[in-house]
């Protein structure tokens, strides 16, 4: 291939390139920018929170205080699904000494493993990192990683027998409690 | 501090040759016009492999999540619309690119030696972006792609000895279904873009090993690829661009309500028949071409004689070889162009002028509007996927029943629930707005009551009805025309009809006055049992009468003592006989009472 017969490089040359460029600028990030648009959607999606929901009933709790795991049911949108009384989730709930209840979520706030309640030592544990969590929720062992201890729920015994609770996840491995959007 | 940098990088690639040898590519003759389709072409390629991408990533391959996830890239997710309407039409875009690009290389005869090679990658390539888009059309899973696609495919197996398996393979089984899918998505973003890859740089390596031989006199100096040839290739990508942008918005450009980007139907449903299915339209002329060949020799008209005019596209490069050869390849290029243009019109126009046709692409237009609407709604789309909200939409379904059930003696507003006029006579009611006001008004109208709309075709048009109606009601007297519109306000009130409730609520007091009058005044009791049980009672209950539960009883069995008795005329007993499903007599009973989502209407008890 010979080289081209071109002698100088000339004003109208540029204007060439710089035309070609430009216009090849153009039609590339027209698809691109439709993709990228798509792409970030889901930051765009903000999921409406749902009110509270009917868990269990009282009678279901034992008088001690002991916490005890129940699911939570509710709708769910998973993108063009939903889904209606499905689990969403997992609470503990437990008497407190007034007469009211308490309610955990299960999800641990370090990393996101479901924590367990081991009753012959009366206190949560979480498999993953060896938290330890006491009834009240309060990290109990100095070693834990956990920046914060177990997620407490708002509740409502409605008609002195429905326990309801105001479900939600929050964000894992901060110490401020902030809602997952 | 860049030239340092590009130094470095040079010395341990060579990239300022690569850039080079890319860039400056001698074009003898000039830059020219002619010469941009091949960019066109990869540019094309490229915007297919960026929006595809993109897509991919909301995209789900089975029956119950394909139609779904597209519908939720167009319709939810944000610029869905305008990724997947780029993908859509420049597919479309495309097989005009393939057209211009092929009349080029052959009228300038490029496909002469030393370049045969590289004429046969590119016909391949063409049959793969044929492909492409063949695969492409289904992925939606919508009733046209669905539809379309089941015909294409179901001629391979008219290909003599493995036609059969070969469906299987492509299908994935012996019907369409999740495997189909998940085939025929393999192969559109993976197995087919793959082989285009590989054979799009084999063609552009050979073409460049081969430069270009312009037509002698040449008509302008020898430039540079960059920027002149580089400059017209972008002009046209532009104009590509623009073409493509056109199509996508033509039906907002001037009405702010027509639909944006690539079109979607309603979700597929192998048991829902689909009369409006077509191919797109580049594939139009081979279905055209078929409706020449009668049954038992479509392998000639799919196959046979498509296979050998591709194999004498092959050939051109040997034909090519004398003048005449080259004359005669120009003709052959002219007659197929010009016979696929012919058929492809003839198609369209026998379309057009076909009224079934037409009416299925409108209520394929209508179901399509319609499944949105449901989506959109509260509920959502279930997990067992849209098709199951228009199986279960008393608006789509009530008509279709109704006109297959119920017209051979019913009518709905003269016609049969669909828009058309049944060949026999009425010989049942006419049921629009049955159990309305209006409705009922008739009924107790003696001069309407005799009509066909009624009892007129029925064996009770000389019955105690009819008698009591026409003889004792009397309409004479305005305290009585006063006292029957009550009874209708009554009557009609046990209906609660959707349509109506805004109406009862007001009338409240008129209709307990109507009340009184049907239990106490005018002498409908003396037949008809009321709200009180009556053992004497000879005529259809009219507690709740026209309520869903009194209109899903009556469908299902009219002979029962609490309708019609031993004095039913010929309805069948649908329920008891089990000549429709409950789910069915459901659906016909919702639509009857009007009964069906709309969007910002609340939802009314039954």
């Amino acid at each position: 291939m010979s080289d081209p017969a071109i002698t100088s490089p000339s004003r109208r040359d540029f204007f060439k390139k710089a035309l070609a460029g430009l216009i090849g600028a153009i039609v590339g990030l027209v698809p691109l920018g439709a993709g990228l648009v798509v792409f970030f959607d889901p930051l765009r999606r903000k999921s409406a929170g749902n009110g509270k929901v009917r868990v269990t009933n009282l009678e279901a709790l034992p008088d001690d205080g002991v916490p005890r795991k129940f699911p939570v049911l509710a709708s769910r949108i998973d993108a063009w699904n939903k889904y209606h009384e499905v689990p969403i989730g997992a609470v503990y709930l437990r008497r407190t000494t007034e007469g009211k209840v308490q309610a955990f979520n299960v999800v641990c706030p370090h990393a996101g493993c479901f924590v367990d309640f081991l009753p012959e030592r009366g206190s949560f544990l979480c498999p993953c990192h060896n938290s330890t969590f006491a009834v009240t929720g309060r990290i109990d062992n100095p070693t834990s990683p956990a920046p914060r201890g177990l997620d407490s729920l708002e509740t409502e015994v409605r008609d002195g027998k429905e326990v309801w609770v105001q479900f939600q996840n929050f964000q894992p491995g901060r110490p401020e409690k902030i809602p997952v959007a | 501090m860049i030239k340092p940098l590009m130094d470095w990088l040079d010395r341990r690639t060579g990239c300022r040759a690569i850039v080079h040898d890319a860039l400056y590519e001698n074009v003898p003759g000039g830059a020219r016009w002619r010469y941009v389709w091949g960019s066109t072409l990869t540019f094309a390629l490229a915007i297919q492999f960026i929006t595809g991408i993109f897509l991919w990533m909301g995209y789900s391959p089975s029956s119950q999540t394909a139609w779904e996830s597209v519908y939720y890239i167009q319709d939810v997710m944000k610029g869905g619309w305008l990724l997947r309407g780029l993908h859509h039409y420049t597919a479309h875009v495309m097989i005009i690119l393939l057209a211009l690009h092929l009349m080029q290389v052959v009228i300038d005869g490029a496909y002469k030696a030393p370049r045969e090679i590289n004429f046969w990658f590119g016909l391949l390539l063409l049959q793969l972006v044929l492909a492409l888009s063949l695969t492409g059309y289904l992925l939606p899973w919508d009733q046209k792609g669905f539809w379309a696609t089941k015909v294409a495919t179901s001629l391979t197996a008219a290909v003599p000895g493995i036609g059969a398996d070969l469906q299987r393979l492509i299908v994935g089984g012996s019907e369409y279904g999740h495997h189909t899918l998940t085939r025929f998505f393999a192969l559109h973003a993976g197995l087919i873009p793959g082989a285009i890859v590989v054979l799009l740089v084999a063609h552009i390596y050979l073409f460049r090993r081969h430069g270009l031989t312009a037509k002698e006199p040449l008509k302008r100096q020898d430039c540079a690829f960059w920027p002149d040839q580089v400059l017209k290739d972008a002009v046209a990508c532009l104009a590509v661009l623009a073409t493509v942008l056109f199509l996508i918005l033509r039906h907002r450009l001037f009405s702010s309500h027509g639909p944006l980007g690539a079109e979607l139907g309603a979700p597929a449903d192998p048991s829902e028949p689909f009369s409006a299915a077509r191919p797109d339209w580049y594939f139009l002329f081979l279905f055209q071409f078929l409706k020449f060949f009668p049954g038992g020799t479509e392998v000639w008209g799919a196959i046979v004689i498509p296979g050998l005019v591709m194999f004498l596209i092959f050939l051109m490069p040997f034909i090519g070889r004398w003048k005449l050869g080259h004359r005669f390849n120009l003709g052959l290029l002219c007659v197929l162009l010009l016979g696929a243009g012919l058929l492809t019109l003839q198609a369209t126009s026998q379309d057009r002028a076909n009224p079934t046709y037409l009416a299925a692409v409108k209520d394929a237009e209508r179901q399509a509007e319609r499944v949105r609407i449901l989506a959109q709604s509260a509920a959502g789309i279930p997990p067992a996927g849209a098709a199951t909200l228009l199986r279960g939409d008393p608006l789509t379904q009530g008509p279709r029943l109704f006109a297959q059930k119920c017209a051979s003696c019913h009518r709905y507003d003269g016609h049969d629930g669909l828009g058309v006029q049944p060949q026999g006579l009425q010989s049942a009611s006419d049921l629009k707005g049955f159990a309305s006001r209006e409705w009922l008004a008739g009924l107790l109208d003696p001069k309407r009551i005799i009509t066909s709309n009624y009892f007129g075709g029925t064996k009770l048009h000389e019955g105690k009805m009819v008698k009591f109606v026409t003889r004792d009601l009397g309409t004479n007297s305005p305290e009585q025309t006063a006292k029957i519109e009550k009874i209708v306000a009554a009557l009609s009130a046990e209906a609660q009809l959707k349509s109506q409730l805004a109406a009862d609520t007001r009338d409240a007091s008129l209709i307990a006055e109507g009340r009184n009058l049907i239990q106490n005044d005018v002498k409908c009791t003396d037949c008809h049992q009321f709200h009180k049980p009556d053992e004497d009672a000879t005529a259809p209950d009219l507690t709740g009468y026209g309520s869903r539960r009194w209109l899903i009883g009556f469908i299902s069995d009219p002979a029962h003592v609490n309708y019609y008795g031993k004095r039913n005329d010929r309805m069948p007993r649908f329920g008891a006989d089990q000549v429709l499903s409950t789910p069915e007599i459901e659906l016909i009973a919702d639509w009857l009472r009007g009964t069906w989502y709309e969007p910002g209407v609340a939802e009314a008890a039954h």
